[in-house]
């Protein structure tokens, strides 16, 4: 498709403001203007076209189903998408006076409130951007802890081999040594070897529950007792919360920190990439390491901004948060009620056992246990050795019956691993069809392997040439080039 | 259970198929000491219609800048939002999808991160960009970050007229690599080239922004000089709006150019999702954080964009990666392309224009008023103006008219007591502008 610098027509444009003609340089210095400013011209009937075909050239969650594991891909309500744009939200500034914004700051106590009663936890400060960065803010808040007790010496973080890449990436960023810690036969954490591996220099251990094999870790209080124990504390990476939502907290398993993923567990939109939104919520002893603002209610039944936390890390991103994300998820919380986040929980655990049911048998089941909201799974061991089919060309075989393929090659700890996450809101007669049409690719792979291993066949482009991307870099456009 | 598409009878046959009883029994493993044995104390559902209901109130408890004539800057701005924008922001197809690991169906996502990696490039000067950030504070940090990797150096200087919630986030992320920030002082409002030159010594990276806080031009020739000497790199902060009329960053050599891209088609929203942008000289295309699109080809030659560059990232590299972030800002990088496809090189340096025609308009017309400017140097689209009356009463006056703002800096510069801060967007037309001139000379009489 064409590019918008291929529609550049110079002297094209639509007048969105008034035209008056300006002279810049009887306000400034003309040293400091700008001489050219190549950018396209087009029409506005150019611009909806082309991203109107851009869009189609997309595949969401309206589009068909989408059993990314580990992302939580579930129906995104579209009456959040209306809250979120009501101008009284969308058009509230903010550095308004509190005054200004009592429903904005309402909707946001509430809501922290709501996410503290979910996950147990004693705070919610609702400003991290995303996943990764309530990551950080968390690392960071146990980092504050530790050295305002004088305890300078934990250097250490310690993390599952089957974590996710931000859990490592988070600990570096935050100062901190990562350790690794090995899962054991039965998919949680090996308890010997994290005897092993915590000392005096144990700051936290990063852990997601159920994990992203799936899996519940039954161990967990003895885990808890071990790291805390050893005088670590425990961070819940909550990116697989859908699973647990009023049947288990991470408060109760004993962490003392949390991060939610507003995109994946309270159907914000994912956005092709962003804009998410990541609370953090902690145990009491941390409340005072939050970052500024949080959202308080004043004593005469007010709300206000609070920025009177003593031994805040500071603040994470400008102002209060993904006011926008936040929005979205107050809408969905309140859709649902504590009995519908129940259900929620129910139907993707149960939605996913469904289809493991349904491909059991046919596909490698490396754990024999009963998974929660998503579940691991391999080819037959012996396919890649008879036909060279891998896990990557039946996730791109998918791409042709317009289903999104499962997340492949991770957890790193199964080989050839596809990560599967069907959430609640599927419909019985999409897993069926989904689960036919990848046995059905695994019928073909053994009797006609090369349809599989040069799938895709019907997108819009086919495997691209990832090496050549990197071999000659071509990273923008330039007009006129 | 709003949401969820089964029956009983889906769920019977279901749990017949898994061979299980009761859902129950699929949560059997989760020992019962961790279980929660009681429901949710949450308000209980509602139907859509008693949600819209809710929100909608909730959202009239704010006086929000569309009823009211905005004057509040400050990093966030009320510009003109083509109505394309949110037409377009509703296809599904792009909100309801996630990052593009799957490239043969993700060409449009990918498609839209290159042409913003572009414009971005192009806007800056810049020799390449990546394809966004949480928003202009985190780009500001991120950017020290890369700074820090290059240069090994551990100092980060940066102007104290760089918007304060950058130099706090910025504090915040030098926390975790014991990072040093130090301030160059504000002189008349901006930064001393001498003082930045002396300070950069040892410097990993000297960071300032142009036009900066309180609405003045800096010299980011004089001020990128003195970093280089000292070995430092140099980080550009510019609101993208001015790169349509000002020199760019890669004009005048910065290494690193970050900034805020909320004014580009993306509503004010209390303070976010917005977008940061990052563009970087070649020699930084292996330090840079983030996403990276680059185009290619596939088997048949049919031109495509991948994610590449991958090796720098954290589901790669883990805890070797130049960040831990995952994502970008898509829907809001999106949002960002459209505006400046729709703009073009005219519509962006005529909203440039009319907001620094504006707020010179607005200065003009305050002079005798008792609202003096507090700072000599040429200035852009805001105002920095030293109050004759407490900033909090001014505001709640001016509320009284229906206008928001000013912006009280004392909140952000203890040291500048009794200074406000009135921006200027092309939303704001020549009657809007007599109107609050006529209040504050009110106000001041």
């Amino acid at each position: 498709m064409n590019t918008i610098f291929d529609e550049h027509e110079a002297g094209r444009g639509t007048s969105y403001l008034p035209e008056r003609e300006i002279d810049l340089a009887r306000y400034l210095p003309r040293s400091a203007l700008r001489a050219e400013l190549a950018l396209p011209e087009l029409a506005e009937i150019q611009v909806v076209r082309h991203f109107t075909g851009l869009s189609r050239r997309n595949h969401g969650v309206d589009s068909g189903f989408y059993p990314l594991g580990s992302c939580t891909m579930k129906y995104n309500p579209k009456i959040n998408e209306d809250t979120a744009r009501l101008p009284g939200f969308a058009s509230a500034h903010p550095y308004q006076s509190e005054e200004t914004v009592q429903g904005a700051l309402q909707l946001m106590w509430e809501l922290q409130q709501d996410l503290q009663e979910i996950t147990g936890m004693d705070a919610v400060s609702l400003q991290p951007a995303a996943g990764a960065q309530g990551e950080f803010t968390g690392i960071l808040m146990i980092r504050a802890y530790h050295r305002l007790r004088g305890d300078e010496g934990r250097t250490q973080v310690i993390i599952p081999d089957s974590a996710h890449g931000t859990n490592p990436a988070t600990a570096a960023m935050a100062g901190f040594e990562v350790v690794h810690v090995p899962s054991d036969e039965r998919g949680g954490v090996d308890l010997d070897a994290l005897h092993a591996v915590v000392s005096e220099k144990t700051a936290a251990l990063m852990l997601t529950n159920p994990n992203t094999l799936g899996l519940f870790d039954e161990r967990i209080q003895e885990i808890a007792q071990v790291v805390h124990g050893a005088g670590g504390l425990l961070y819940y990476d909550g990116a697989n919360l859908n699973a647990v939502l009023g049947r288990s907290r991470p408060g109760d398993m004993g962490f003392d920190v949390v991060h939610l993923n507003l995109h994946k567990t309270f159907s914000t939109p994912h956005g092709g990439g962003g804009p998410g939104s990541g609370p953090v919520g902690v145990k009491a002893a941390l409340k005072d390491f939050l970052p500024m603002p949080t959202v308080t209610q004043r004593a005469d039944g007010s709300y206000g901004l609070d920025y009177e936390i003593p031994h805040s890390i500071g603040q994470m991103r400008s102002f209060y948060g993904n006011f926008g994300m936040l929005v979205r998820a107050y809408t969905y919380i309140r859709s649902l009620g504590g009995e519908g986040l129940l259900g929620v929980a129910d139907d993707a655990v149960l939605n996913a056992n469904y289809l493991l049911a349904r491909l059991r048998g046919s596909f490698y089941e490396p754990y024999d246990r009963t998974p929660k909201h998503e579940f691991v799974i391999a080819p037959p061991r012996d396919l890649k050795k008879e036909t060279g089919v891998r896990t990557l060309d039946i996730a791109k075989r998918l791409l042709d019956f317009s289903v999104h393929p499962p997340t492949v090659y991770f957890p790193l700890i199964v080989d050839e691993a596809m990560m599967l996450e069907p959430t609640e809101t599927e419909t019985r007669e999409t897993l069926d069809a989904f689960a036919d049409i990848l046995l059905g690719i695994l019928k073909e792979a053994q009797e006609d392997p090369e349809v599989v291993k040069t799938a895709p066949h019907d997108t819009v482009v086919g495997r691209l040439d990832e090496a050549k991307a990197v071999r000659a870099p071509r990273l923008r456009e330039t007009l006129g080039a | 259970m709003r949401f969820s598409p089964h029956t009983a009878e889906d769920r019977a046959a279901m749990l017949k198929v898994i061979g299980a009883e009761r859902v129950d029994d699929l949560f059997a493993d989760i020992p019962r000491s961790v279980r929660l044995n009681r429901p949710l104390n949450l308000p209980a559902g509602l139907p859509e219609m008693e949600v819209r209901r809710l929100l909608t109130s909730l959202a009239q408890r704010n006086a929000d800048g569309d009823q009211m004539v905005s004057f509040l800057g400050g990093g966030a701005y009320d510009r003109y939002i083509p109505s394309v924008i949110g037409e377009m922001l509703r296809r599904s197809e792009f909100y309801t999808s996630y990052t593009p690991y799957q490239a043969e169906i993700s060409q449009g996502t990918l498609q839209v991160i290159f042409e913003f990696q572009s414009l971005i490039a192009i806007l800056t000067g810049m020799d390449l960009a990546q394809a966004s950030l949480y928003d202009g504070a985190t780009a500001v940090a991120e950017g020290a970050m890369l700074a820090y990797g290059h240069t090994g150096r551990r100092r980060v200087v940066v102007a104290r007229s760089v918007d304060p919630q950058y130099r706090a986030v910025l504090r915040t992320y030098a926390e975790g690599h014991d990072l040093e920030v130090v301030e160059a002082p504000l002189r008349d409002g901006r930064a001393d080239p001498d003082e930045v030159r002396r300070l950069a010594e040892n410097a990993a990276c000297v960071i300032v922004q142009h036009p900066n806080f309180l609405g003045l031009l800096e010299e980011p020739e004089a001020l990128c000089e003195a970093a280089h000497a000292a070995g430092a790199l140099y980080i550009a902060v510019q609101d993208p709006i001015s790169l349509a009329v000002l020199r760019p960053p890669g004009e005048y050599g910065a290494d690193v150019a970050v900034g805020e891209g909320q004014p580009l088609g993306i509503p004010v929203s209390f303070g976010g999702p917005y977008l940061g942008y990052m563009g970087v000289k070649q020699d930084y295309l292996r330090r840079i954080p983030g996403r990276i699109v680059g185009e290619t080809t596939d088997h048949d030659g049919r031109k495509g964009y991948v994610l590449t560059f991958q090796t720098r990232e954290q589901h790669i590299r883990r805890e070797r990666a130049t960040s831990n972030i995952c994502t970008n800002q898509g829907l809001m990088a999106l949002a960002a392309t459209i505006y400046v496809s729709l703009m073009g090189p005219r519509g962006m340096r005529q909203a440039a224009a009319l907001s620094i025609e504006g707020a010179h308009q607005l200065a003009d017309a305050l002079e005798g008023s008792g609202f003096r400017r507090a700072f000599a140097g040429p200035f852009g689209s805001e105002l920095a103006l030293r109050s004759p009356v407490d900033a909090n009463a001014l505001g709640a006056t001016l509320r009284r008219s229906g206008i928001l703002g000013p912006l009280d800096l004392a909140r952000l510069y203890p040291e500048l007591e009794g200074h406000i801060l009135l921006s200027v967007t092309e939303r704001r037309t020549p009657e809007e502008i007599d109107r609050l001139v006529k209040a504050l000379r009110e106000v001041a009489a």
